[in-house]
C-alpha cells in the first residue's frame, strides 16, 4: 500500500481542483456573489494600495541606487541605469514584490476569515439555508484577486519607477531626463503585458490557495492558525514556481 | 417525512454510523440522544445533506437527497431551519442583518417587510432591542435565541436543533426548551433535537432515538423509555438525575 505521505498531496490537489471546478460552475449565479465581489475588491485591492505602493517605491529606489553602484564606470553611459531599472520593475519586481506582500496580507486574511467561518459552523449555516457557500464565499474572493492584482501591479511598478527616478535625480546619480531616455531606449511593449499576466496568475494563486486552505479548515483555533500559515507560505512557494514557469514558457 | 435507510458513514478508519435506519414522522418531535461522540451530530447532518453517507439513502418527502442535483438539494434545504450548537451567527454582520439575511436572499419581501419580520421573529424568541448589536456582544443564551430566530425566518417545515441547551445555565435552558416546545406545537412543523440533556428530552420530545455503538440502539416514545428494560439505555437515562428526581444525597454509602 502506498504511504499516506505520498497520497496526501495528491488528495489535496484533487480537492483543490474540485473546489475550483465547483467555484467555476457557480460563476453564472451572479446574484449570489455580486454584492460580495465589490466588498472583496475593496478589501483585497483598494485597501492594499498603500502597502503595495510603499514596497514598490522602496524596490525601485534601492534597485536604482544599487545599479548605479554596480555600473559606476566612465565608459558606461549613466542612462543605462534607466534601461535596467525600468524593465526589472516591469518584468519582475513589480509583480513579485506585490505577490509576496499580498500572500501575507490577502492570503492570510482570507484563510483566517474562511477558516473561522468553517470552525464556527458559519459555512454549514450558509449551506443549511440552501445557499451555495462556494459561490457566496469563494467566487467573489478569487474574482477580486484576479481583477485587482493587475491594478496593484500597475501601482507598484509605477510608483517603483517614480521612486527610481526620484532617487536618481535627487541622489545625483543621473538626471530624470537621462533615466527616462535610458528606459525608452530598450522599452518593449510586450514587457508590461507579461507583467500584467504574472499579476493575474499570482492573484489567482494567492486567493484560490487561501480560499482552499480556509474553506477546508478543521480543528478549532489551532486549525485556523495552521491554515493561515499554510496559505501564506504555500502561496509564496507557488508564486516562485509560477514565476519561473511563466518566464520559461513565454519569454 | 424523513426516512433514513441503512446509512453507513466512516471518517478514515473511524466508523461512526453503521446500518442506521429511522423514520421521522411529520409533526412529531424526535430527540436523538446518546453520549458525546456517539455520532448524533453526524446523523443529524445527514438529514439535510451536509454530510453524504458512504452507503444508504436519506429520503425527505419522497426525494432521495443524495441522488438529486446540488441545485435541487439547495431547494430542498429551504424546508429546513437549523439551530447550530454555537449559534453559527455571521460575525461580520449585526443581529439585524443576520436575521434579514435569509429573507433578503430567498424571499421577495421589501426592506420594510423584512424589518417587520425580523422584529416579529425577535419577539418570538423574547429578545428585543438587540438588532444593532454584533453577535460578539451577546451572551451564549442570547446568541442561541438569535440563531433560533434566524432558523425560523423562512417558516421551515423541519427544524433541527443541535445541542440547543449545552453550555447554558438551567434557567436559560428552560427558556430555550419552552421556545422549542412552542415552535414544535405549530402545525406542520417537525422537530429533530440532538441532545444529551435528558431534561430537554423529557420536556419537549414525543419520541427518542438512542444512538449507541454506531447504531440506533433503541427508539420509542418517552413513556416507553421510562419502562424500557434495556440495560444500556437505562444506564444512560439513569445517569441523568431528572429521570427519578434528584438523587438522595443524604443517604450514607
Amino acid at each position: 500500500m502506498l504511504d499516506r505521505r505520498f497520497l496526501a498531496p495528491i488528495e489535496a490537489l484533487g480537492q483543490y481542483v474540485l473546489l475550483l471546478t465547483k467555484a467555476f460552475q457557480s460563476l453564472n449565479e451572479v446574484s449570489i456573489y455580486r454584492k460580495n465581489l465589490f466588498k472583496q475588491m475593496v478589501a483585497i485591492g483598494i485597501e492594499s494600495i498603500p502597502i503595495v505602493a510603499l514596497a514598490g517605491l522602496f524596490s525601485g529606489a534601492v534597485l536604482t541606487v544599487q545599479t548605479a553602484y554596480q555600473l559606476e564606470s566612465p565608459f558606461i553611459p549613466q542612462s543605462i541605469i534607466g534601461s535596467i531599472v525600468v524593465p526589472s520593475m516591469v518584468l519582475e519586481l513589480g509583480a513579485v514584490v506585490t505577490g509576496f506582500i499580498l500572500a501575507g496580507r490577502v492570503g492570510a486574511r482570507i484563510a483566517a476569515e474562511l477558516g473561522t467561518m468553517r470552525v464556527t459552523e458559519q459555512i454549514d449555516a450558509l449551506e443549511a439555508m440552501g445557499l451555495n457557500s462556494i459561490g457566496y464565499l469563494i467566487v467573489p474572493r478569487v474574482l477580486a484577486g484576479v481583477f485587482m492584482f493587475p491594478v496593484l501591479y500597475i501601482t507598484a511598478t509605477g510608483v517603483g519607477i517614480a521612486g527610481g527616478v526620484g532617487v536618481a535625480h535627487y541622489g545625483d546619480f543621473l538626471s530624470a531626463g537621462e533615466f527616462v531616455a535610458g528606459a525608452r531606449q530598450f522599452f518593449s511593449p510586450f514587457d508590461p503585458m507579461f507583467g500584467l499576466l504574472k499579476a493575474f496568475v499570482f492573484g489567482f494563486i494567492i486567493t484560490s490557495v487561501a480560499c482552499y486552505k480556509g474553506y477546508y479548515t478543521g480543528g478549532g483555533a489551532e486549525g485556523v492558525g495552521r491554515s493561515t500559515t499554510e496559505a501564506a507560505v504555500l502561496s509564496c512557494v507557488y508564486i516562485l514556481f509560477a514565476n519561473l514557469a511563466l518566464a520559461i514558457l513565454i519569454l | 417525512m424523513i426516512e433514513v435507510r441503512n446509512i453507513d458513514k466512516s471518517f478514515g478508519p473511524l466508523e461512526v454510523l453503521k446500518q442506521v435506519s429511522i423514520t421521522i414522522e411529520d409533526e412529531e418531535t424526535l430527540a436523538i440522544i446518546g453520549r458525546s461522540g456517539s455520532g448524533k451530530s453526524v446523523l443529524m447532518k445527514h438529514l439535510m445533506g451536509l454530510i453524504t453517507p458512504d452507503r444508504g439513502e436519506v429520503i425527505v418527502d419522497g426525494v432521495d437527497i443524495n441522488a438529486v442535483s446540488y441545485g435541487e438539494l439547495r431547494q430542498l434545504r429551504r424546508k429546513f431551519g437549523m439551530l447550530f450548537q454555537g449559534g453559527a451567527l455571521f460575525d461580520s454582520m449585526s443581529v439585524f442583518d443576520n436575521l434579514a439575511f435569509p429573507l433578503r436572499t430567498f424571499s421577495e419581501l421589501s426592506e420594510e417587510e423584512i424589518t417587520a419580520k425580523v422584529e416579529e421573529n425577535l419577539k418570538e424568541v423574547q429578545l428585543e432591542g438587540v438588532e444593532d448589536k454584533n453577535p460578539a456582544e451577546l451572551s451564549g443564551g442570547m446568541k442561541k435565541r438569535v440563531a433560533l430566530a434566524r432558523a425560523i425566518a423562512l417558516t421551515p417545515q423541519y427544524i433541527i436543533y443541535d445541542e440547543p441547551t449545552s453550555g447554558l445555565d438551567p434557567e436559560t435552558s428552560n427558556t430555550i426548551n419552552d421556545l422549542i416546545r412552542s415552535l414544535s406545537s405549530r402545525s406542520n412543523v417537525t422537530s429533530i433535537v440532538v441532545t444529551h440533556d435528558m431534561h430537554s428530552v423529557l420536556t419537549i420530545a414525543d419520541r427518542a432515538a438512542f444512538i449507541h455503538d454506531c447504531d440506533i440502539h433503541w427508539v420509542g416514545t418517552i413513556e416507553e423509555m421510562h419502562r424500557a428494560d434495556d440495560p444500556t439505555l437505562s444506564a444512560f437515562v439513569r445517569a441523568s438525575e431528572y429521570q427519578v428526581g434528584a438523587p438522595d444525597r443524604t443517604a450514607s454509602p
